[in-house]
């Protein structure tokens, strides 16, 4: 393993520790067979995700130049990632030249414990939260609430979640799973002063969460909060938060003492770069052309805002994500969903079934890097393969991070794990590729192959095949779902029969370019010996003419 | 022009009407179509399943067959949109996986003359009325690869609305994917299920007798899904629509993707 520099000497990269969220109980498959029998969730997530989808594609679409955006967008964050080390070290000078203070954080723990330890220091016993991926991916609410410290999130819908005490499924909406009815009882059964005739009307909902949310506000001042950011400029040191309700400005304004914790790959180069980001993100987020609050701060201002500022830059994982040229552009998501509104796999199974803090198809990318794929147990080596491979997501990424890709690198990466590990390459789908490969590499064996194809198809009855026993390998995921053709001939069968009859009837087919051509140029060389084919490697020693 | 026939396993073995009716179309057209007996698979279930090392064999056995007739074919066609796409982008990505460039290279050669049907015909063969006759009620799947990985476009409409008796009815949420995704179909059996499910019902809500679109393995598993569920519509590979004429019209077998006469 090489070293990556992180702005600390001789960093080794090294996956995100297990107290991440990052990793669910059980594989995909499993899960998601589970939340496609929920029919609730089934109907919210349609409903949703087709929402903000058409919104999204709306505001998109008043963009003239918006593919020259998303290249722009594309080419500085490569820039950050081909110059993170210097770019992270920048950053540092121009926090602390601002009054902040940087801390640095190698992976979950270590960031919750700095998070902990700076709000006990300061007495506190709450602290309130601004919607954080980087906090949600630490667990930190759960290490706060093991030193006594109640951690209030202030955005609404994770607020929704936090009541009911589940888990986000979106990165934007972490409550897209839930109706507005089912809201309601969470806020119900949660706030003990809420009149019960609220209806399910939204500006009730939000009305209620927004009592219950302002007096922890007013409680605020002396007191901690904590946040992350959508970029951190290495030029200036600004951290920028970019939200719809108020809540961030908010915590972002109020508290004595501000805490930010930060990925490290969340940095811009510059001030002017912000121009390209605040395009792309609320468009491919929200679908609006410009959200309704962008808090800008650099460092600590004296009778304005918070006395104190604290940047916690966070690695778990990141570092190792880096390592990979040919998966590090998945650290350039600016976290902006639009990938899983528009896939319609994630759109069927809901976030959950990801079993990480990140689904859908950046998620399928970016936790099973962070992480590592330990293994066929491992349940994120079944992410890579939780996708059709369709492209959607690719199409609506702001910075053309082309996950369909590295979906397929990320299977390979399995695949050359598994194969290079002693005796763990036999796995039914091991062995049904490998015996493929043997077959359709030998022309040969392949042609008698499916010339035998057809006595064995006859062997089932009708001109389709439907439900077969579970018994057999593979072919059963297939026909439980839908029929199979049966057909009875082969296309090379055919063709051989109609040049048979042409050469009998004499050289006057439709096309022929005149007489003597039909034999060989129609239907170029039969099954050759191996000699014949091209010298560059005759792929398998095993064939036998 | 004279072109190679790179049927795809699948249509091959699966499907083979859908080979058949290329090469009536294209001689029907005045070309001469070519079958190499040597040919087997693009390789694109390996590839995208991660087997880039079985999938090697795969791919030098392709350019073995196909390479040394670049000379004496104009082009090599193919009707899958994603076997076109394997072709294109992946061969390359699977030689360099084996560290192997002068495969690299053999590759790119063989992918600059390898078409999908609606590109070989609009584009090579420069012609969008193929005197075709379908005297039904078609929507139109455009299929996740040739949409957005060899980007087609509005090539396969064009083709279609120039069919004589033909028409093209809209399919709701067209764009979204069926849920083939090749061994995705099997590994995540239960989402793909979903998504297929859903892509029939918008089938039968646009109406249509046919649902149509450029890849074998798509129309398998549409047609699959609406024959388990009884429904009406059938699956139909754009070349045999375009194969389709007066004297001798398409009529479905009961074999999905099959051909009675």
């Amino acid at each position: 393993m090489s070293t990556v520099q992180l702005g600390m000497p001789g960093v080794r990269p090294q996956h995100a520790s297990p107290v991440s969220t990052l990793r669910g109980e059980r594989g995909f498959p499993e899960a998601a067979r589970e939340a496609l029998g929920d029919a609730t969730l089934r109907a919210n997530m349609r409903h949703a995700t087709s929402t903000i989808q058409a919104k999204r594609a709306g505001a998109v679409r008043e963009v003239r130049d918006w593919q020259k955006l998303r290249s722009a967008g594309s080419a500085l964050k490569w820039q950050v990632t081909d110059h993170l080390p210097e770019l992270l070290e920048q950053l540092e000078e121009s926090v602390a030249a601002a009054g902040g203070v940087v801390h640095w954080a190698r992976d979950a723990e270590e960031a919750s414990e700095i998070v902990t330890r700076l709000a006990l220091e300061r007495d506190a016993r709450e602290v309130l939260k601004v919607k954080s991926m980087a906090t949600q991916e630490i667990g930190l609410n759960e290490a706060l609430a093991h030193a006594g410290i109640r951690a209030i999130e202030s955005d609404l819908a994770e607020l929704i979640v936090q009541l009911a005490d589940d888990t986000p499924s979106h990165i934007l909406v972490p409550a897209i799973h839930r109706n507005r009815a089912e809201i309601r009882e969470i806020f119900l059964a949660a706030m003990p002063d809420l009149d019960p005739s609220i209806t399910d009307d939204p500006a009730e909902l939000a009305e209620a969460a927004r009592r219950f949310l302002r007096e922890k506000f007013l409680d605020m001042p002396g007191s901690v909060a904590i946040c992350g950011a959508n970029f951190a400029v290495a030029e200036t040191g600004t951290l920028v938060v970019v939200e719809s309700e108020g809540n961030g400005r908010m915590c972002l304004t109020l508290p004595r003492t501000l805490i930010s914790v930060v990925g490290i790959e969340k940095i811009v180069p510059t001030f002017q770069d912000l121009e390209v980001f605040l395009q792309l993100l609320p468009r491919s987020s929200t679908g609006e052309r410009m959200n309704p609050y962008t808090t800008l701060f650099t460092g600590v201002h004296e009778g304005d805002g918070p006395e104190e500022f604290h940047l916690v830059l966070l690695d778990n994982g990141r570092s190792s994500v880096l390592e990979d040229p040919e998966g590090r552009s998945a650290l350039h998501c600016i976290r902006c969903s639009a990938c899983l509104n528009v896939c319609p796999v994630y759109a069927r199974t809901g976030g959950h079934a990801y079993g990480s803090t990140y689904p859908g198809p950046i998620g399928a990318i970016l936790s099973p890097q962070m992480t590592g794929m330990s293994g066929t147990d491992d349940p994120n080596s079944t992410l890579p393969y939780a996708s059709s491979l369709c492209g959607a997501c690719y199409d609506v990424c702001p910075v053309k991070i082309d996950i369909p890709e590295i979906l397929v690198h990320l299977r390979a990466k399995d695949v050359d794990r598994r194969r290079e590990a002693r005796g763990e390459f036999h796995g039914s789908w091991d062995l049904a590729l490998k015996g493929a490969s043997r077959l359709m590499s030998s022309p040969r064996a392949y042609d008698l192959a499916v010339r035998s194809a057809k006595p064995l198809s006859s062997l089932l009855p009708g001109a389709n095949i439907g439900r077969l026993p579970g018994a057999l390998p593979i072919i059963p995921g297939w026909t439980d779902h839908r029929d199979l053709p049966s057909p009875p001939q082969s296309f090379r069968s055919w063709w051989d029969e109609r040049e048979k009859e042409r050469v009998a009837r004499g050289p006057e087919g439709p096309a022929s370019d005149g007489p003597g051509e039909n034999g060989r140029a129609r239907s170029a060389d039969g099954p050759a010996p191996d000699g014949d084919a091209s010298a560059a490697g005759t792929p398998d020693g095993e064939e036998r003419p | 022009m004279r072109i190679s026939l790179m049927t795809t396993c699948l249509v091959d073995v699966m499907a083979p009407d859908v080979a058949r009716a290329t090469v009536t179309l294209l001689e029907r057209l005045g070309h001469e179509v070519v079958f190499d007996r040597r040919q087997t698979c693009c390789g694109q279930m390996h590839t995208n399943s991660g087997y880039y090392t079985e999938a090697a064999p795969i791919v030098r056995s392709f350019v073995d067959t196909f390479e040394p007739a670049l000379e004496e074919v104009d082009a090599i066609v193919m009707p899958s949109g994603s076997c076109t796409g394997c072709v294109r982008d992946q061969h390359a990505l699977v030689a360099r996986h084996e560290g192997d460039t002068a495969l690299e290279e053999r590759t790119a050669a063989v992918a600059a003359r390898t078409y999908e049907l609606s590109e070989l015909l609009v584009d090579v063969l420069k012609v969008t009325d193929v005197g075709a006759y379908f005297p039904h009620s078609v929507t139109y799947h455009p299929t996740c690869h040739s949409m957005r990985f060899l980007k087609v476009g509005p090539r396969p409409l064009k083709l279609l609305r120039a069919v004589e008796g033909i028409e093209v009815k809209n399919l709701p949420e067209s764009d979204t994917c069926c849920g083939f995704g090749g061994t995705f179909s099997v590994k995540n059996d239960a989402t793909s299920d979903a998504m297929v499910t859903d892509k029939a019902a918008n089938v039968v809500a646009s109406g249509a007798e046919f649902v149509v679109a450029g890849d074998a393995s798509c129309l398998m598993n549409i047609g699959g899904k609406l024959h388990r569920t009884g429904a009406a519509p059938r699956s139909v590979h754009l070349a045999q629509i375009l194969a389709s004429t007066k004297e001798d019209p398409f009529v479905p077998s009961e074999t999905i993707l099959g051909r009675a006469s």
